[in-house]
């Protein structure tokens, strides 16, 4: 008979440690306290079997109100905030949800904690979509659990902390590392500047901590790098390229720096720990015991990674494709370069730009160019930038060579930022004599 | 128009553009507390590579600025 299942917070409280808390800017919870009360304004036996939506704009109360019904609840959403009003009712009825609940950011509510949390709870994650509505990806504590097997989980009086929102996949990781090695978790806030979080995070003592490059840059920039001072700092989420690397072990002489390749979909699959951009040849095929003993393995294709992996989420949910392929392999769509003996991240396949960890997909932001009268057809493609790791850059090509193309630029812009968030609209636009197409007829597109 | 100016110009731009208040421009500024957030340095030094021919982040190797004095001097370094 298999073990029975346990729950993440009877697994957080397992490990008996006094003092450990989980906090954000303005609130701070004793960890201990998780084991009699809740936030929700339901008793947890009120959500056996549902499937629940946590719609906060803040992170605590989302993470409380997950500790409160994994192992009661069929599925648990983790909304993120820019869910919008409009998709709020599709995202509802793909995943049957039941509840939305909007809990608060501290617990009141004490009950007795439930005799069965033996439920394996469906944990969904949002990842951003083009237009559409959002993908939901469907994780359990077991798929998400798999890759903290490294050593690091379990450090006893860490304090771990992250620049990632805990509801996205990178920010999630951090928080299931805290909670089940036994430590504390220090959320970043809504509101917060980075000065101001990163002060903070040295006062709580903060020992571990992620973000994606353009995090780390930015925290480079801000002047307050040096008021924390961590063991352990860690890159996922976009390329990290030597240069950050090299800057944030000169500015945490004291830290490990690594970095980790992770994806929604195929999760953690590796972290290097070498200081060195890319990772080794060795990684690939499936004879690197290391991985493997992980239950990862890792296949280069038609240069993109390939990963096959029992963290992997389970499937999409709703009317999307199947996740992995024949073999179990899920196609990243990260393309990578062998020099030597390591391979590099040279960026997506598909074109994904990534500005600051925030995902633009090419064809949303042509869709509102091509719409232009003067516009016969645009191209939009990731401009390399050192702060955010990429820009959005468009070409155009207009109907009339002629036309005065500092207006239309301008009608362009305008039309974009009605439409689009600021990291999405082209950051440079040009006007170009003709596009490369490819023989598929589709247009070459070119990676950052 | 001297490397400074041109730094000084693009910053005014792009807060104009993004919609941005800039704080007033003095050297000990920090950059991330001028008025523009990441994406908007991120214009503005694509913008300066555009204007200039520079991108003094090329070579990798340096320190990231985090004032406005420190982020002129890299430019007028890679200028020299």
């Amino acid at each position: 008979m298999p073990p029975a299942r346990r729950s993440l917070v009877e697994i957080t409280l397992a490990s008996g440690r006094a003092g450990r808390t989980i906090g954000d800017e303005t609130n701070r919870i004793d960890l201990a306290d998780l084991a009699v009360h809740t936030n929700l304004a339901e008793p947890r036996e009120a959500s056996r079997g549902r499937a629940v939506l946590l719609r906060t704009r803040t992170q605590l109360p989302t993470v409380l109100a997950l500790l409160a019904l994994d192992g009661i609840a069929r599925r648990v959403l983790l909304g993120l905030p820019d869910l919008k009003a409009e998709h709020l009712a599709g995202v509802i009825q793909e995943a049957g949800v039941d509840d939305v609940l909007v809990p608060p950011s501290l617990l009141r509510r004490d009950e007795p904690a439930p005799a069965d949390r033996s439920v394996e709870t469906e944990w969904i994650l949002f990842t951003s979509g083009t237009t559409g509505l959002p993908k939901m990806v469907a994780h359990t504590l077991a798929s998400l659990t798999g890759p903290l097997d490294d050593g690091l989980a379990v450090v006893p009086g860490s304090v771990w902390s992250t620049f990632y929102d805990v509801r996205r996949y990178g920010g999630l990781q951090i928080l299931l590392r805290a909670l089940l090695g036994g430590g504390s978790m220090v959320l970043s806030g809504a509101d917060e500047g980075v000065g101001d979080f990163l002060a903070r995070a040295g006062r709580e003592g903060v020992t571990h901590i992620s973000g994606t490059p353009s995090h780390w840059r930015r925290a480079l920039m801000s002047g307050a790098a040096h008021r924390m001072a961590p063991k352990y700092v860690r890159l996922s989420g976009e390329i990290a390229d030597q240069a950050i690397l090299d800057n944030l072990k000169a500015a945490y002489p004291g830290a490990e720096v690594a970095h980790a390749f992770a994806s929604t979909e195929a999760g953690v699959a590796f972290d290097v720990r070498d200081g060195l951009a890319g990772f080794p040849v060795s990684y690939v095929g499936p004879s690197n015991a290391h991985l493997t003993a992980k239950g990862v393995e890792l296949r280069v294709k038609d240069g993109t990674l390939r990963i096959r992996s029992t963290r992997t989420a389970s499937r999409y949910l709703g009317d999307c494709p199947a996740l992995g392929d024949g073999e179990g392999f899920v196609d990243t769509g990260d393309m990578v370069e062998r020099r030597g003996e390591r391979y590099y991240f040279l960026g997506r396949r598909e074109g994904v730009i990534n500005v600051g960890g925030q995902k633009v997909h090419p064809e949303e932001v042509e869709a509102i160019l091509n719409r232009h009268p003067a516009v016969r057809l645009s191209l939009v493609w990731p401009r390399k930038s050192p702060i955010t790791g990429a820009i959005v850059a468009a070409d155009v090509v207009l109907r009339d060579p002629a036309a005065d193309f500092a207006a239309v630029r301008q009608q362009l812009l305008d039309a974009c930022r009605a439409s689009l968030p600021a990291h999405k609209v082209p950051a440079s636009l040009r006007a170009v004599a003709s596009l490369p197409v490819a023989e598929s007829g589709k247009l070459l597109r070119p990676h950052a | 128009m001297s490397v400074r100016q041109a730094v000084l110009d693009q910053m005014r731009i792009v807060a104009e553009q993004q919609r941005k208040t800039l704080k007033p421009l003095a050297d000990d500024l920090l950059l991330l507390e001028s008025g523009l957030d990441s994406l908007c340095i991120a214009i503005v030094v694509a913008n300066l590579e555009d204007e200039l021919g520079i991108d003094p982040f090329a070579g990798g190797d340096i320190e990231m600025p985090t004032t406005l004095g420190e982020f002129i001097a890299l430019y007028e370094n890679a200028a020299r």
